[in-house]
């Protein structure tokens, strides 16, 4: 029972301050931390000092998180923001770094100490930089890559200092805190696990672990999939944690690896909830293991240290920003995102606390400091928000990074690729025009990529699915799934969700058709409908009428019976009820033809027709 | 010489005087009868291939009925498409420099109407204008039309005659013994051909 006791106390936290956050602008990761706070050890003392523990365990969201990003971003995409990686990137480490040692030094840290303390400190938190900058949807804008790009570095310069760590223990003893496995073996040994490490990730991506979600989806267990997707992540998290590696960065390489496979939507979709309460998690733990006490005890000590930490971090991210000519408001937008402490430095200090390197009084007294930045920083992009950036800020012409969204997010999904969807796909990609396919059929999807066309599994009458294959962003949705009934699920749910989507909806059948306009589907298309005309005209031709002539009345035809079908929707409502399916269809069909009986479709065309003035000038003609 | 016969008519099937015409071409070798609106309904007109048939004759016949003072639409887009910038005009645009072009045109009113007194107040010739600039600016020898008027009230005896005039057209430009600079000092064709016969 203590553990429903306890996850009610945490979910409660939750429901009640996000959305009481969110009400007053202050978005959810603000939330998640003050609801943390409230029912810490101080405030009311839901919970007591496992803070920390919970934090440990709700960092997975984190790793969750860096899978994402990796899903979501492609190589070519990853490879287009290398400048600001490893420029940005750097720079920003670097100079921090380079800031806050000689300031720790004089403070009596050992120099090992202050260039543990200073290269932890550079950090910031991806967690809340990039939930708060994705929640104010200002992921593609030019702060939001460059903060984008400066966590990533940070990521991976995480795998040398961890290396560097344990050479700056002052005494080798203290050094085992035989925190790993592999801290029982030589440094070469360690480095050569760790690329093995990530060669395992690269190719078990590339070549084990797609197949094994083929065989997965093959089961059409959605619950199973899930357990994949969440096996998948936990399982690389390990193999990282193992060789002594961030799990985060190695879960990012698994994303990157993964972002060009089928997979990617459906993973994304699968562990999205996952992350986003884990992450919720995170940031209550943070809020809960802020230590009250020291602050207390120590304000003056705590209070300089996060404004001095802040400041030089700013100083740094906002020159950097300069340098790689950020417009103002963009450039104050990704300094404040930035610059606070992130969790890795949870991590590190616990290290460097293991290594000997760090007092445990002073580990004590950063992390309280470090969860502070993280708690100020929602409050700064606030204030960023609603005084500074309206005041001193140039506001960035949204219009100027069109072209970007664009290119990351296709404007067109497909949905189904069987022999309809893939000659839609066929005929845009021929006009240039990518499109996002989904298609439910995970042999099909198998086939397809190997003949070079990006599709994706999933079910696309999903929510979610549709959310990450960019539904939000996109302008043209094509339901072409074999299945009628799944159509329309799916227009129906584009409608209620996206009501911003056009949605191009092939139908099967007359029936369908009338289903699809009950729905209020107004581009319909009947996937027999043209080619049977255009047979029929063929047919003419072959019977020696002129082609010309037999084509207009083909158009005509498909006209009136475009008409004819709007028409009879609207009737056929009336005895809806009383009539079966089977029934209904026939009776359509003789009113269909008595229609037709009444329409003079073959001889109501007088243009160019010279013998009607011929006839009106001089009376019929008599051969 | 061959002889290309560019036709368009939408409804041909219905027209008596263009079907009077086009039974009237010889079956040669060297004359060929090109019906646009057969070959291309959905007017996907294909260019390389209609520059090819251009390439291979030496006189080139639009022949139409005359739809509102011009041809019918298809015509229009065969000009459009075929008639490419640094192929037929423009620099390096020689491919039909030295060849014929000629209008075959059936008018439903006389030829007195066609003029600055009667109801359609401009010549044929004015009207007809753009072709012969066309041939022009192609650098083609634009000769006069031959026109077929009152198709509204023409009499078989008419008919007829018009027909074996439009042969003997044909006939002498297969030949390629023509003087076309006597030709193109006549308003139609019809005048010159006059002229031979009688």
């Amino acid at each position: 029972m203590e553990f429903l006791s306890q996850a009610m106390i945490y979910l409660a936290a939750a429901v009640i301050c996000v959305p009481v956050a969110k009400r007053l602008g202050m978005g959810s990761v603000l939330g998640y931390l003050l609801a943390g706070i409230v029912i810490g050890p101080f405030v009311l003392g839901f919970i007591g000092k496992e803070g920390q523990d919970i934090m440990h365990f709700a960092e997975f969201g984190v790793v969750m998180m860096l899978f994402l990003i990796g899903l979501e971003l492609e190589p070519a995409q990853f490879w287009r923001l290398r400048r600001s990686i490893l420029g940005l990137g750097s720079l920003q480490l670097g100079l921090t770094t380079f800031i806050l040692f000689p300031a720790f030094l004089i403070t009596g840290f050992a120099w090992q100490a202050a260039l543990a303390v200073s290269l932890a400190l550079a950090m910031s938190s991806t967690a809340i930089a990039l939930q708060t900058v994705k929640e104010k949807g200002l992921s593609q804008t030019a702060a939001g890559q460059a903060s984008f790009s400066v966590l990533l570095f940070q990521d991976i310069a995480v795998i040398p200092v961890l290396a560097i760590l344990p050479l700056l223990a002052i005494n080798a003893s203290a050094a085992h805190g035989h925190t790993t496995f592999i801290d029982q073996f030589p440094g070469w040994v360690q480095t050569l696990a760790l690329f093995l490490a990530v060669g395992i990730i690269y190719f078990a991506g590339r070549y084990l672990i797609v197949p094994l979600l083929r065989l997965i989806a093959r089961t059409q267990l959605r619950e199973l999939f899930t357990a994949s997707s969440l096996f998948l992540v936990v399982a690389i998290a390990t193999l990282m944690q193992l060789v002594g590696l961030s799990p985060a960065l190695g879960a990012f390489l698994a994303g990157v690896v993964l972002a060009n496979s089928e997979y990617r939507h459906e993973l994304e979709s699968d562990l999205q909830p996952f992350k986003g309460l884990l992450l919720g998690l995170f940031f209550i733990g943070v809020g809960a293991s802020i230590n009250f006490e020291l602050i207390r005890t120590s304000p003056g000590t705590v209070f300089l240290l996060v404004a001095g930490i802040m400041l030089v971090k700013s100083f740094v991210l906002f020159l950097s920003g300069r340098i790689f000519r950020l417009k103002t408001d963009q450039n104050l937008l990704y300094t404040f995102a930035l610059s606070q402490v992130g969790e890795f430095a949870f991590v590190l200090f616990s290290f460097t606390g293991q290594l000997g390197i760090l007092s445990a009084e002073w580990t004590g007294t950063l992390m309280a400091a470090t969860a502070i930045t993280m708690t100020v920083t929602p409050f700064l992009l606030l204030l960023n928000e609603k005084v500074i950036d309206p005041r001193f800020g140039v506001k960035e012409k949204p219009d100027e990074r069109e072209a970007d969204i664009i290119e990351d997010r296709h404007k067109v999904i497909i949905a189904g690729f069987g022999h309809f969807g893939s000659t839609i796909g066929r005929f845009l990609r021929a006009n240039g025009v990518e499109a996002t396919i989904l298609d439910n059929d995970s042999d099909r999807v198998e086939l397809l990529r190997r003949m070079g066309f990006k599709v994706y599994y999933g079910d696309a009458t999903r929510r979610d699915l549709l959310e990450s294959a960019g539904a939000g962003e996109a302008k043209i949705l094509v339901a072409a799934i074999d299945d009628p009934e799944s159509n329309r699920n799916l227009a129906s749910t584009v409608k209620k969700h996206f009501p911003h989507l056009r949605t191009l909806v092939r139908a099967r059948s007359r029936m369908d058709a009338y289903d699809l306009i009950e729905l209020g589907v107004n581009d319909i298309y009947r996937e027999s409908l043209h080619t049977s005309i255009a047979l029929g005209v063929d047919v003419l031709a072959g019977l020696g009428y002129r082609r010309y002539t037999a084509l207009r009345q083909g158009q005509k035809f498909l006209h009136y019976d475009e008409k004819a079908l709007a028409g009879m929707a609207a009737m056929r409502h009336d005895t809806k009820q009383y009539i079966i399916q089977a029934r209904e269809s026939f009776r359509l069909q003789e009113e269909l033809l008595s229609r037709d009986l009444h329409q003079d479709l073959a001889g109501n065309d007088h243009s160019w027709d010279s013998e009607t003035i011929r006839e009106s000038l001089s009376g019929p003609i008599v051969e | 010489m061959k002889v290309l016969i560019v036709f368009t008519h939408p409804r041909f099937e219905k027209s008596l005087n263009q079907r009077l015409l086009v039974k009237q071409i010889p079956v040669s070798g060297e004359i060929t009868f090109h019906d646009l609106y057969e070959h291309y309904p959905g007017f996907d007109i294909a260019m390389e291939a209609e520059q090819r048939l251009l390439t291979e004759h030496d006189v080139i016949i639009w022949q139409h009925p005359f739809y509102w003072y011009s041809a019918p639409a298809l015509m229009k887009q065969w000009i459009d498409i075929v008639l490419d910038f640094g192929w037929a005009y423009g620099p390096g645009g020689t491919a039909l420099t030295g060849k014929y072009a000629l209008n075959v045109i059936t008018a439903g009113g006389p030829r007195q109407a066609y003029s600055k007194e009667g109801y359609n107040r401009f010549a044929i010739r004015e009207l007809i204008s753009p072709f012969d600039q066309t041939a022009a600016l192609c650098r083609m020898t634009y000769l006069p039309p031959f026109v077929l008027h009152g198709t509204h009230r023409l009499s078989a005896e008419e008919g007829k005659s018009a027909a074996s005039d439009y042969r003997f057209l044909l006939e002498t430009l297969r030949s390629g013994d023509f003087p076309a600079e006597d030709m193109v000092k006549h308003v139609y064709m019809n005048d010159w051909i006059a002229l031979q016969k009688y």
